[in-house]
């Protein structure tokens, strides 16, 4: 019988755990003094444990007395192989999705940021839309270059619907936005799909164009926007990040400032985003934006072009497969800006706040990486 | 009068020949190239593929055949310079071999870059290749290397590293020390990281 009492034990440990870590980062004063016995407690109910898998987290410093309206999950860029030959990405992308199903409360809804597939394969889409399935929370899809640019996003649309689509939730209205589309350089050089998969799929490959919303999107955009009242919120699922970071690798969007302008009269704007794999936030005018961690690997941070309100995740350990990765979830207020919660695996999570954007990085920084890139 | 055609192209070929020798292993966009010359007099001037040597003909008009005694003293006297030119240089090295180091090195640094987004051509059997996590070879910082690292238990070569990963994240088999790829990635690696000043052992 004893397998049966550690399996036991394992769980109500895992249990508290999540429910520690979520606790915290929703304390004000009172809840703080209650967790903060709540773990004392369970740490020495718990002594045979190795002691830093139950270290406290550091709490951010603004104590807002502001609830969040609700809260999505994310899971993103998750780059699916056929599971015979990639097993790791699958392993990753089914923690993502234990990740999400074990929050309590479940989220309002789970946004999939983009890179489903790593070659656009429709087994590689098949794959994950098996996967992503098995979550209990209604989904809320977003395309990336990696699924699109083998069969022009056939296969997708099939699987997914249209790329571009706005919903409305608790008072905010949501735009999922293409913003990886590409001017044709693959018709002149007489490319077959797969050749011009590949080419998009390398980050550093200067042969395609640059990603951008395009005349279409930017026209659909407007359109939609032009029923919402300014006073909304307004938050944008992108997976380019709709501003200008770093050219070469495609950390960009090429009509970012037409974009910006049609945003820009809202009273507060939220861009989450993809394709960058790694801590990131910025504020331009009143627009905040957000990057997704991924679940299938970290990506270095540019050379150039770094927003100067971010703070950068620490250096990638490479003796660590999982290390720079992870999922995670947002809180969203009633004005619109949003917590950014990054649940990096094999790390303390790290939450970008409300507060440190609102100030302009003034308040309620996030912690400070030891190794910084270099 | 036939065989004096054939003397005068024989010798402008044979200088022909040694300019093409010259200029074999250049390529195209490397070969030196005059500037144009005009004499102040309107005579003709001829110019050595080198980039360097020329002479103006007096008594021959801009246009005109060289007449074939004439064409032979002015080859001759064109090698003469040639020879006198070489023969005042210090250095032993040649522009040949300046081009012949640019043109190894940026093929070997080509390889590279090849394999480092080809998975397959290194042995990787699941799909991860080096550009992925280092897009354009970032976050290897080539010129850390030789430094301790805790996984290896000992103070690694840029080499062991590129091992440790073939190895690890892309499931393959370690490529011997001696193997020309592993030359190439490193190239293509240290050349990405050319200026940086060098760091051994900074984490």
């Amino acid at each position: 019988m004893w397998p049966l009492r550690w399996k036991k034990r394992e769980q109500q440990y895992t249990q508290e755990r999540a429910e520690f870590f979520d606790a915290v980062k929703r304390l004000d004063r009172r809840s703080f003094i209650k967790v903060a016995g709540m773990s004392a407690a369970a740490a020495v109910a718990h002594t045979s444990l190795p002691p830093h898998s139950f270290q406290l987290v550091e709490v951010a410093s603004a104590q807002t007395a502001e609830k969040p309206l609700f809260r999505f999950a994310y899971i993103s860029d998750t780059h699916l192989y056929e599971r015979e030959l990639n097993e790791r990405f699958v392993k990753s992308t089914m923690r993502a999705v234990q990740d999400v199903n074990a929050l309590d409360p479940q989220p309002d809804f789970v946004l999939f940021g983009g890179d489903l597939a790593q070659l656009g394969q429709p087994k590689e889409l098949d794959l994950g839309k098996q996967l992503i399935g098995e979550l209990k929370a209604p989904v809320r899809m977003m395309v990336g270059e990696h699924d699109w640019f083998l069969d022009m996003g056939e296969k997708w649309q099939q699987l997914f619907g249209p790329p571009s689509y706005s919903f409305d939730h608790k008072g905010i209205h949501f735009v999922t936005l293409m913003s990886v589309n590409e001017k044709d350089f693959w018709t002149e050089r007489k490319m077959t799909p797969m050749e011009r998969m590949l080419t998009v799929a390398g980050l550093d490959n200067s042969l395609q164009s640059r990603f951008e919303v395009g005349e279409q999107g930017r026209e659909w955009l407007r359109r939609d926007l032009a029923k919402v009242p300014k006073n909304t919120p307004v938050v944008v699922f992108s997976h380019s990040p709709l501003y200008k970071y770093y050219k070469p690798w495609n950390f960009w969007t090429e009509d970012a400032e037409q974009v910006q302008a049609l945003l820009a009269p809202f009273r507060s704007v939220t861009v989450i985003h993809g394709h960058t794999h790694q801590m990131l936030s910025n504020r331009i005018g009143n627009i905040h934006f957000h990057g997704m961690l991924s679940t299938a690997w970290p990506c270095p941070y540019a050379p150039e072009g770094l927003p100067k309100l971010n703070v950068q995740m620490d250096r990638a350990d490479p003796f660590d497969e999982a290390d720079g990765t992870g999922d995670g979830s947002i809180d969203v207020y009633k004005s619109g800006y949003v917590d950014k919660h990054h649940n990096l695996w094999s790390r303390n999570p790290i939450t970008v706040s409300k507060a440190y954007l609102d100030s302009w990085g003034k308040q309620s920084a996030p912690p400070a990486p030891g190794h910084p890139s270099y | 009068m036939n065989k004096k055609r054939i003397k005068i192209s024989i010798v402008i070929a044979s200088a022909f020949g040694l300019c093409m020798a010259f200029t074999s292993l250049a390529q195209q966009n490397s070969q030196p190239r005059h500037a144009e010359a005009r004499s102040e007099n309107g005579n003709l001037v001829v110019q050595l593929c080198d980039g360097k040597t020329q002479m103006e003909v007096e008594g021959v008009r801009e246009g005109d055949v060289i007449p074939p005694d004439m064409a032979r003293e002015v080859a001759a006297k064109m090698m003469a310079a040639v020879k006198a030119e070489q023969a005042k240089q210090a250095s032993k090295w040649t522009d040949r071999d300046r081009l012949t180091w640019e043109r190894e090195q940026k093929r070997i640094i080509a390889e590279g870059d090849k394999l480092f987004h080809d998975w397959k051509a290194l042995g990787g059997t699941i799909g991860i290749s080096c550009d992925m996590c280092h897009p354009n070879g970032s976050n290897t910082h080539a010129e850390t290397y030789p430094k301790f690292q805790t996984q290896l238990k000992k103070v690694a070569a840029l080499r062991d590293m590129i091992n440790w990963c073939i190895e690890n994240p892309m499931k393959g088999k370690p490529l011997a020390l001696d193997d020309p790829r592993i030359l190439a990635l490193e190239a293509y690696m240290s050349a990405q990281r050319k200026g940086v000043p060098l760091d051994p052992g900074k984490h």
